[in-house]
Parts: C-alpha cells; sequence; structure tokens
C-alpha cells in the first residue's frame, strides 16, 4: 500500500459538488449543524463549495451530487466525480429527476431561449442577441438526472433532503453499517 | 358462522370474508392492506393499475376484482409481489412530469405515498419528460394539470356513479391515452362543481381546487408520519 493509499483509508475523503441545483441540498447539509464536528472527525473534505477547493487532490471514498445535468459543464464535473470518487450519491429531487430545471424538458431548447432573451415580457435586448460566448457552457437539449448521465451508487430524495437523512446516510456509510432510514426521512419534497 | 362465511388464507394466514366479497375487500376488513391506486371504496371496481395484483393460487389477480371463493391461497405481502408493485409505481413516475417537489398534492398524494411506503428513492427506468400533456385552468374553481394525470378513472367514475354526471372520459388509446372532459370549451364548459366526489377522488394533484393549495403545513399532511395503508391495518385483528 503506497503512503497515499494508507492516508485516503486513515480518514476518507468526500467531495461535493452543486449541478443544476440551487445549493438548497448544501444547505441541508450545512444544518446537520453541530454534528459536522463529529464528520470532520471522521472525513475529510476534499473538493467541494464547503472548503472551497477547486479540484480533486485525490481519490475520494464519497461523493455527493446536488443537481442535474442542465449543460456540458455539469456532464464534465459529474464525470470527472465519477473518475474520482468509489461512491457516488444523488443528493435531492433535481439530481434524481432533474427537478425544477427539468420543468423545460417539456419545452423545445430554442423556444425556451427565445422566451428568456427575445420574447419574454420583461426582456429588454435591443441586439437580440442569445448569449453565445464560449466561457458560456452550451446547454444540453434538456436537462438530465444523475444517473442517466453516470452510474449512481445511491439515491437520497427530498427537496432538500433533511439533514437527519443526510446525516444518518453518511455515517452508516461511513462506519460501514446497514442504513435504515426510517419512514419519515425518504420524502420527495 | 353463517353460510355466507368464505375461508381462505392470504399470506398464509387464514382469514374469513363475506361470500361476494372482493379479496381487497375481504382483507381491508381483516386488516391486512393490499396496496392499490385505482381502487376506491365506493367506486365500482375498476382493475386498471393492477397495484392490488396478488397471487391467488399462484396466478396473478387483481384483488380489487377478483372474488374471494372457498380455500384460495393469496399471496400479498412478498418479495416477488412488492417488486411487481415497485416497477408499476416506478413506471407511473416516468410516464408523466410528476414535481413532487413543487406539487400541491405532495403529502397527501397516493402515488407519492406508494413510492414512500415502497422505500423508492429513484425509479429504475428512464423519465420520459412528456411534452403532450397540458394545463386545463378554464373553471374558475377547480384545474386539471394532465401532467401528473395517472388515468386511474377514479374521477370518470366518480362523476358518472356518485355525482350523476358524465363530465370525464378517457379518449385515445395507448400511449396517447388521456382523461379528456365532456365539452369543447373544456372545464369551464361543463357542469362540474368544486364540491363534486369527482374533484375529491384524485389519488394524485391532477385535479385540484384552486386558491386551497398548501394549506396544510408540511409534517400535518396525510403521509408526513404514517405510511398509506396504516389506517387498514390499525385494524388488524
Amino acid at each position: 500500500m503506497t503512503k497515499e493509499q494508507n492516508r485516503i483509508m486513515a480518514k476518507p475523503k468526500v467531495a461535493t459538488t452543486s449541478l443544476a441545483g440551487c445549493f438548497g441540498c448544501h444547505m441541508s447539509i450545512l444544518d446537520i449543524d453541530e454534528r459536522i464536528l463529529q464528520l470532520i472527525e471522521l472525513i475529510e473534505f476534499d473538493k467541494s463549495p464547503i472548503n472551497d477547493i477547486k479540484e480533486f487532490t485525490g481519490e475520494c471514498l464519497v461523493g455527493i451530487v446536488e443537481g442535474g445535468c442542465a449543460n456540458e459543464e455539469n456532464v464534465r464535473v459529474l464525470q470527472d466525480f465519477r473518475k474520482h470518487c468509489k461512491i457516488l450519491i444523488s443528493l435531492g429531487d433535481c439530481a434524481i429527476n432533474g427537478g425544477l430545471p427539468a420543468m423545460r424538458n417539456t419545452i423545445p431548447l430554442k423556444e425556451c431561449l427565445d422566451e428568456a432573451y427575445l420574447n419574454g415580457p420583461s426582456v429588454y435586448n435591443p441586439s437580440g442577441q442569445i448569449p453565445n460566448d464560449p466561457e458560456i457552457p452550451l446547454l444540453l437539449d434538456k436537462v438530465y438526472p444523475c444517473h442517466e448521465v453516470v452510474k449512481m451508487d445511491y439515491h437520497l430524495p427530498g427537496c432538500p433532503p433533511s439533514a437527519d437523512t443526510i446525516w444518518q446516510t453518511l455515517v452508516a456509510l461511513l462506519t460501514d453499517a446497514p442504513l435504515e432510514l426510517p419512514y419519515e426521512l425518504i420524502k420527495y419534497d | 358462522m353463517s353460510e355466507n362465511t368464505i375461508t381462505f388464507e392470504i399470506d398464509g394466514v387464514e382469514v374469513q370474508g363475506i361470500a361476494g366479497q372482493t379479496i381487497m375487500a375481504a382483507a381491508d376488513a381483516v386488516g391486512i392492506y393490499i396496496p392499490r391506486l385505482c381502487a376506491f371504496e365506493g367506486l365500482p371496481p375498476f382493475g386498471s393499475c393492477r397495484i392490488c395484483t396478488v397471487k391467488v393460487n399462484g396466478r396473478f389477480q387483481s384483488a380489487c376484482t377478483q372474488p374471494i371463493a372457498e380455500g384460495i391461497m393469496v399471496e400479498n405481502d412478498t418479495e416477488e409481489l412488492l417488486e411487481l408493485r415497485r416497477n408499476l409505481v416506478d413506471m407511473l413516475f416516468v410516464e408523466g412530469n410528476h414535481f413532487c417537489m413543487f406539487c400541491e398534492k405532495s403529502g397527501n398524494c397516493e402515488l407519492q405515498a406508494l413510492a414512500y411506503r415502497f422505500g423508492i428513492a429513484a425509479p429504475k427506468y428512464p423519465y420520459m419528460f412528456p411534452a403532450d400533456r397540458n394545463v386545463d385552468a378554464t373553471h374558475k374553481d377547480i384545474f386539471i394539470d394532465h401532467n401528473r394525470c395517472v388515468l386511474c378513472a377514479r374521477c370518470i367514475r366518480a362523476s358518472h356513479d356518485l355525482d350523476g354526471k358524465n363530465v370525464f372520459q378517457f379518449v385515445g388509446r395507448g400511449p396517447q391515452k388521456r382523461i379528456a372532459v365532456n365539452s369543447t370549451a373544456k372545464l369551464v364548459g361543463t357542469d362540474i362543481d368544486v364540491t363534486d366526489q369527482a374533484v375529491a377522488v384524485c389519488p394524485v394533484g391532477a385535479i385540484l381546487k384552486k386558491r386551497v393549495g398548501y394549506t396544510i403545513p408540511v409534517g400535518q399532511r396525510k403521509y408526513d408520519h404514517e405510511p398509506i395503508g396504516s389506517d387498514i391495518e390499525a385494524n388488524k385483528q
């Protein structure tokens, strides 16, 4: 076992990201309140908006993904997570079924862009340009749930999943204990 | 014991029912819950959703339509049937546009409650996101959101059998099948009233009353704490 692997075994790393989400699920992670101190005993955060680490520093045990894939950057980040994380968790309804962003899935993409940038009642856009800078990730034809892009290992539904749901799941995963979520902790809203 | 009494087995437990009862009604009476979606007490059985599928002497039957008979062996709470019912609920979720996170019916929805009871974290099938479902909000007190309709026909049956009207009907076949109203002018042109049973019986958020959404706070809704079927199971003998 290399030194690097040894270090991972010693304290597993957890990475998190928000794709096409609203950061509500991340707020719910923070809602574990003072238990975050216990969590820090168990794990170390890798790439995550919580610590603002932008790139993976190595292999992670758990990757927590909020939000579905609405654009090409979401897909790239998700694939990067799959590559670096042993276990991937879809956190929240957007990761699981696209959520609110997926409301556009029943409307052709061009119609969505036209409404947002040309025809909307409050739009002021004299040049008539739809944003097209190479810096802006291209939108996908529709919003995809994470498990339709890469293999996801677990799904935690909720909008957002409650802090207790997240806490119990993480503790079970990290301590190798079986997970029996009580009825009240699996909710779709 | 009257001569009308019929003795049979559900999951190896001997139970008794009255001749003419369906398996579902007999099971309800002794506190055994058979999951269901299109069945509704007070409406004639319809047998379309197949959630209540049980095995009778080894053959699949819908519990809401199959009458009890002396000595039959009914399987209900088995891994095989749970898997089948879970798949049906999964299919209903991916076939429509079910956005629980903002649906007014969330917490009181029977489709959602079945998914909770079955422990479904995510459907196993790919989402279809159908684009052909519209919303009819023409009526002043009621609206229909076809995105959430599961074609259980409760509204059709309730309007006809309980309200004495004929507001709803199926049109189309196969994937095109949908609920239509008996008027060219949409819902506003029908004689439906907000107090009609047809409005109250919708198991999902497809037919809703206006201006009463989200009035029950989270935590006090029907399925927030107890799984669907708990009321029936409370009568267990």
